[in-house]
């Protein structure tokens, strides 16, 4: 694809999707225009609502750079809900019952969090490296098992009757953005923002400046390649995941650390299946997934707004939307390049000579 | 356990084992013509909503069970449009389908039921009463429940389609080296695409059953046996009687989580079993298979 | 004289900017073989395709029996009786040898019944005129031989009065290609024609009635066969007199750099494909291993660059022992590999020049962890011009090169590696063996020259290298010394200087037995098949 491309064709998606939206809510006797305007206007039109958006685009972003690093070795992580519940769990109890000083407590939170959600994904990726199976399967049945744990585990953790685990102590706490930037008062948009942009860049350095992320990057275009160019492919996919969960399981502490300082039951609410939608959107590079978790999240906040008028669920099927356009748009522009250029000599097929 | 008990174990491992049968046979058809059908699990999930619409709305549990195929045939039209005609990438598509299909669902059941988690109460399809097989303990009224008997002459019939017809031929042929298949003069597109609407129909069928069952619709009530009728697919080596089969397992693990209910053994263990015997079943405890060799493979005619 | 069944005039077609066919004119007559000759990249194949449905024309007429037709897919150009038989034979593994000929013309109700003996009964008659195969045998157990007779069978099926062989003999061994021109001359004395496009001049001789010869996308020359002589033919097809390589340097030469002791390996279906190799190449000279495709050449490769393991025997490079390692320790042994397939092993297509110019180097061309960059570019402007890679931009992406390019910039990295100074300037072990697999494989023959006095040259310098070719002119033009692979076996040792195309082809097929039988299966046939082996005979 050309450059120029690169860009067109997920703005394209974006554009289809929200068409495809706007008859949905037609269908239900709204007016698109109006929804949609009061979508926008609600979260970016007031330092509150641009706070929500911040706060909501957060997992999304972690979530997002999971997926755009899981694609980039070849893999698809579908399992980054689960990954990021199972790490925002561990933060909650790490926070809420080592007895440790603030310097060293929160950090600690932090890193459970990112170690869980990489042990989960790490599971996985062994599955696939060492019997093959499928990576997409075994990663959505662990996000059940993620789920069923949890609500085990809750029982006897949870506080009675409810579904959230005991409040974390300030030493966790993740400081609000509200903090630096005052006109995004009362909203929960935290400093674990900050942590997801150091990341972006970091994963920018490591994909396209490092030795290892060039592996990764040949892993996945080009398995064979990889090979030849002595990588070891069994460790370097459980690696890739092991990253990919961490950065997933780091989506959670924004909710259990820096908003409501414990644990509740179903706090991702999709984020982690949104993240393919902003990866794919973000073209799975660090700035392209930035850029599309800012909208994504302006989506989602919006789509809370406009409970009223329209039901909230709007926002998944435009997520779900996004994603459909955007591989079909991405093919169409692929194969639309391909016929413009002329064909160069294919290399002959190694030795089987049966097709 | 009593003889009495054994069978309505098997009978209830045998009715619960439905769904599972008809999605993992339509997954066979479409994924011997080359094209992964992952979205399996939304085909289901529409129908079901559709099978519960079609009942409220036209009071007729037959109709409904059209409602259901074709909601099935619909969804299933979407994902070979998107994966034969665009060529995008398969595996995404489907989970892009699954997406759609839960956000969907819930959309139309807050705008048409007001509720997010459930729609009200709708007629099962009936029992057909054959008279003296109703007599037979605890297997009896399993022979008088429609689906199942759907399931019975389906799934045999699915076997037959594909290994012993010219279209069948043709779609293997296709599923292994679409190349060979145009080169004939066959329509590779055409093809796929019959394969994936056959599993849409299927699927259609599985979800009516779920809903038909439940007599309503429930906020994601497929629960993951889209993804379980897939990894039957996988562990019946592609054989449309083979993964019917090895839908049995997983039937019976459903059938053992619902005996088990209620007793010391613990319940979230018990809500994990299905998915974890999922995973043990592909990391090839039940051996392994060779799929289709142009699975998964976007079939581009200026290509080498 | 019989007037022609097929007239193609002033065909042309392109493909972007390139044109495949400028103006080709070309007319078939009916019983006749009519062999259409050229080098890669000619327009041969494309022409056909043209003919074939695969390709729409830019221009030009098409006429079979002398009324104009437009033939825009090969469903189309079946129903005028041509048929193609293609290069990468087009066969399902899975299906029998009569599911694959009645495939798509089954004379059935399309939701009717039809079982595998169906398809038998409808394929047999066919079977016993001309072709020996067992119509119930699965493609996967046939050999190469055979799966070629089941695509001819194919075409006859559908009333192919044309058939057009592309390249048919590239995967043959002599004896299956003697088979083959049976087959093809009693077809022709039976009234077919047969386009046969190749670019081996001998059988041409040995075949053909006609010749036209293209070059360049155009028609240039043609005649009875047998009034045009191979020199001829190869002036015409090449453009000039091709250069002989001239007087190698002889050198004394070093220790052994590439080793194998007793190797054994089983291709991807788990058959012994390797069986009991020993060889061994030393610093400064190159030992070319000849042999059919599908002899076992892949698997030893692949063996001794660490990419498949062994089921016994030993690899060495310069003495360390890497039996069971993988890439990665071969190359920091010594080994430099130029894969047999570019695209799936040798290059990231998405990639650019300059990170493609790191593969399998990428830990030596690190600074630490870091790697990538301005510095990566730089670095390589200088092997992307010194080996005329064009373009020779560090940026330009990989797979939008040609195919000859593709090949100069895998050459550049690997031979690279032999040079004493490393990335950073220092000194460095350079690597001491190299393993070349068909090194000129889809290469114009402008770069084939280049690339084989780069290997001459590198040889001179110190480097061992396994030359691994199916193109026996390329095997005794380089080589010191020669190995036949026969059937995974070395079934031979000599020297350019005591051996020849034909000798070296008859060792290719280990002077098997071969009874000219009547319909007999494929066992008997003696060509031999991927995990079999035959009789290598008396060695000489």
């Amino acid at each position: 694809m050309t450059q120029r491309s690169q860009v067109l064709a997920p703005l394209a998606a974006v554009a289809l999707a929200l068409l495809a939206g706007a008859v949905l809510i037609a269908a239900v006797g709204q007016s698109p225009l109006e929804v949609y305007g009061l979508l926008v206007q609600q979260a970016l039109g007031t330092g509150y609502g641009v706070g929500q958006t911040l706060f909501k685009c957060t997992p999304l972003l972690f979530a997002g750079l999971s997926v755009a690093l899981a694609f980039r070795a070849g893999l698809f992580n579908v399992g980054a809900e689960g990954q990021m519940y199972l790490g925002g769990f561990a933060a909650a109890m790490v926070g809420a019952y080592v007895p440790l000083p603030m310097p060293l407590l929160l950090p600690l939170a932090i890193l459970a969090a990112a170690l869980a959600g990489a042990l989960w994904a790490a599971l996985a990726g062994v599955l696939k490296a060492r019997f093959g199976a499928h990576e997409v399967i075994n990663t959505i049945m662990l996000n059940f098992i993620a789920y069923a744990l949890v609500a085990w585990w809750g029982r006897s953790l949870f506080m009675p009757a409810t579904v959230r685990t005991r409040g974390i102590p300030e030493a966790a706490h993740i400081a609000r953005l509200e903090v630096l930037l005052p006109w995004l008062r009362g909203s929960p948009a935290n400093f674990s923002l900050v942590l997801g942009l150091v990341l972006a860049c970091a994963l920018g350095v490591f994909l396209f400046r490092t030795r290892a992320g060039y592996e990764l990057r040949v892993l996945g275009l080009n398995p064979g390649a990889a090979e030849y160019a002595g990588v070891r492919i069994g460790r370097a996919q459980v690696l890739a995941f092991a990253l990919s969960g961490a950065l997933a399981g780091l989506g959670g502490t924004s909710f259990v650390l820096g908003y409501k300082h414990w644990f509740e039951q179903d706090f991702t609410a999709g984020a982690g299946f949104m993240g393919i939608a902003v990866a794919l959107i973000g073209r799975n590079h660090p700035l392209g997934v930035c850029l599309s978790a800012l909208f994504f999240g302006m989506l989602a906040y919006g789509g809370l707004v406009v409970n009223q008028r329209v039901p909230a669920d709007l926002v998944n099927v435009l997520r779900a939307l996004v994603i459909l356009f955007a591989i079909s748009a991405y093919a169409l522009f692929e194969r639309a390049a391909r016929s413009a250029r002329p064909k160069p000599a294919a290399a002959a097929p190694a030795s089987e000579a049966s097709a | 356990m009593s003889a009495l008990g054994v069978l309505l174990f098997i009978a209830a491992t045998l009715r619960i084992t439905v769904p599972y049968a008809l999605a993992a046979a339509g997954a066979s058809l479409g994924e011997r013509g080359g094209v992964v059908c992952l979205g399996l699990e939304g085909f289901m999930l529409n129908s079901a909503l559709a099978y519960v619409l079609g009942a409220w709305y036209l009071h007729d549990p037959w109709l409904a069970l059209a409602c259901a195929v074709l909601a099935g045939l619909a969804t299933a039209g979407l994902h070979a449009l998107v994966t034969v005609a665009f060529r995008a990438d398969q595996i995404t598509s489907g989970i892009g389908i699954n997406l759609l299909a839960a956000g969907l669902t819930r959309f139309v059941l807050v705008t048409v039921f007001h509720s997010s988690s459930n729609s009200p109460r709708v007629p099962g399809l009936p029992e057909l009463p054959l008279g003296p097989v109703s007599d037979i303990p605890a297997l009896g009224p399993l022979l008088e429940t429609p689906l199942v008997l759907i399931a019975i002459v389906l799934v045999p019939a699915a076997a037959w389609l594909v290994f012993r017809t010219p279209f069948g031929l043709r779609l293997r042929a296709t599923g292994e080296l679409p190349a060979a298949s145009a080169a004939l003069g066959l329509s590779v597109g055409g093809l796929r695409t019959a394969g994936v609407l056959l599993c849409g129909a299927l699927a259609g069928l599985a979800g009516a059953w779920l809903a038909s069952e439940q007599h309503c619709f429930t906020d994601g009530m497929t629960g993951g046996r889209g993804y379980i009728a897939i990894a039957a697919m996988i562990v019946g080596k592609w054989h449309p009687a083979g993964a019917a089969a090895a839908c049995l397992l997983f039937g019976a693990t459903e059938a053992a989580q619902i005996a088990l209910q209620g007793s010391s053994f613990p319940s979230a263990l018990l809500q994990a079993l299905p998915y974890a015997v999922t995973m043990l079943a592909l990391a090839g405890f039940i051996g392994r298979a060779t799929p289709p060799r142009a699975l998964g493979t976007p079939y581009d005619p200026e290509g080498a | 004289m019989s007037a022609p069944i097929v007239s193609m005039r002033d065909v042309t077609r392109r493909f972007g900017p390139v044109v495949a066919n400028d103006r080709v004119s070309l007319e078939l007559r009916a019983g006749e073989v009519h062999a259409l000759v050229g080098e890669n990249g000619a327009g041969k194949s494309t022409l056909m395709k043209v003919l074939y449905g695969l390709h729409p024309p830019h221009a030009g007429t098409i006429e079979v029996d002398g009324s104009a037709v437009h033939i825009d897919s090969p469903a189309a150009a079946m129903k005028l009786g041509l048929g193609m038989v293609h290069q990468h034979f087009l066969l399902v593994d899975t299906l029998t040898v009569a599911e694959n000929v009645v495939l798509g013309l089954e004379r059935r109700p399309l939701i009717g019944n039809f079982s595998p003996a169906d398809a038998e009964r409808a394929v047999a008659e066919l079977s016993r005129r001309y072709l020996r195969v067992d119509p119930q045998a699965h493609v996967s157990e046939l050999s190469v031989g055979e799966q070629q007779r089941v695509e001819i069978l194919k075409v006859l099926y559908r009333g192919a009065r044309v058939l057009i062989l592309d390249e048919p003999t590239a995967v043959l061994t002599p004896q299956e290609v003697d088979e083959l021109f049976g087959v093809l001359r009693s077809l022709r004395d039976h009234g077919t024609s047969i386009v046969l496009i190749t670019h081996k001049l001998a059988e041409v001789k040995a075949l053909a009635d006609r010749v036209t010869v293209m070059r360049g996308g155009r028609v240039v020359g043609g005649g009875l066969a047998s009034e045009m002589s191979v020199e001829a033919m190869a002036e015409l097809m090449v453009g000039r007199v091709p250069a002989p390589l001239g007087a190698r340097a002889s050198r004394a030469p070093g220790v052994r750099v590439l080793e194998a002791i007793d190797l054994r390996a089983a291709d991807a279906r788990g058959l012994p494909a390797v069986v009991d190799v020993s060889l061994g190449v030393r610093g400064g000279e190159i030992v070319g291993l000849a042999g059919v495709e599908g002899n076992g050449q892949h698997e030893l490769v692949e063996c001794l660059a660490g990419l498949r393991t062994a089921t016994a025997g030993r690899v060495r490079i310069a003495g360390i022992d890497v039996t069971g390692q993988g890439a990665r320790t071969h190359s920091e042994a010594g080994l430099a590999h130029i894969p047999a397939d570019r695209l799936k092993r040798g290059l990231v297509a998405e990639l650019t020049s300059a990170e493609n110019l790191v593969l399998g180097r990428q830990r030596e061309a690190a600074h630490g962890p870091w790697l990538g960059g301005p510095a990566l570019e730089a670095r390589a402007r200088g092997p992307l011009a010194e080996y005329d890679v064009r373009p020779p931009d560090p940026r330009a992406r990989a797979g939008r090169l040609s195919g000859g390019n593709q090949q100069k910039l895998v050459v550049a990295r690997e031979l690279g590696r032999a040079a004493a100074a490393g990335f950073k300037g220092e000194a460095r072990r350079p690597a001491c063996a190299l393993i070349a697999a068909h090194p000129t494989r889809g290469v114009d023959l402008g770069a084939i020259d280049a690339i084989h006095r780069r290997l001459l040259a590198a040889r001179d310098a110190g480097l061992g290298i396994l030359l691994v070719s199916s193109e026996l002119s390329e095997i005794l033009a380089l080589s010191d010394r020669i190995l036949v692979l026969t059937a995974g076996r070395i079934v031979h040792e000599t020297s350019p200087a005591a051996t020849d195309e034909r000798a070296l082809g008859l060792w290719m097929t280990g002077r098997a037995t071969f009874i000219d039988t009547p319909l007999e299966p494929s066992r008997a046939s003696g060509a031999p098949r991927r995990g079999s082996t035959p009789d290598p005979g008396p060695r000489a």
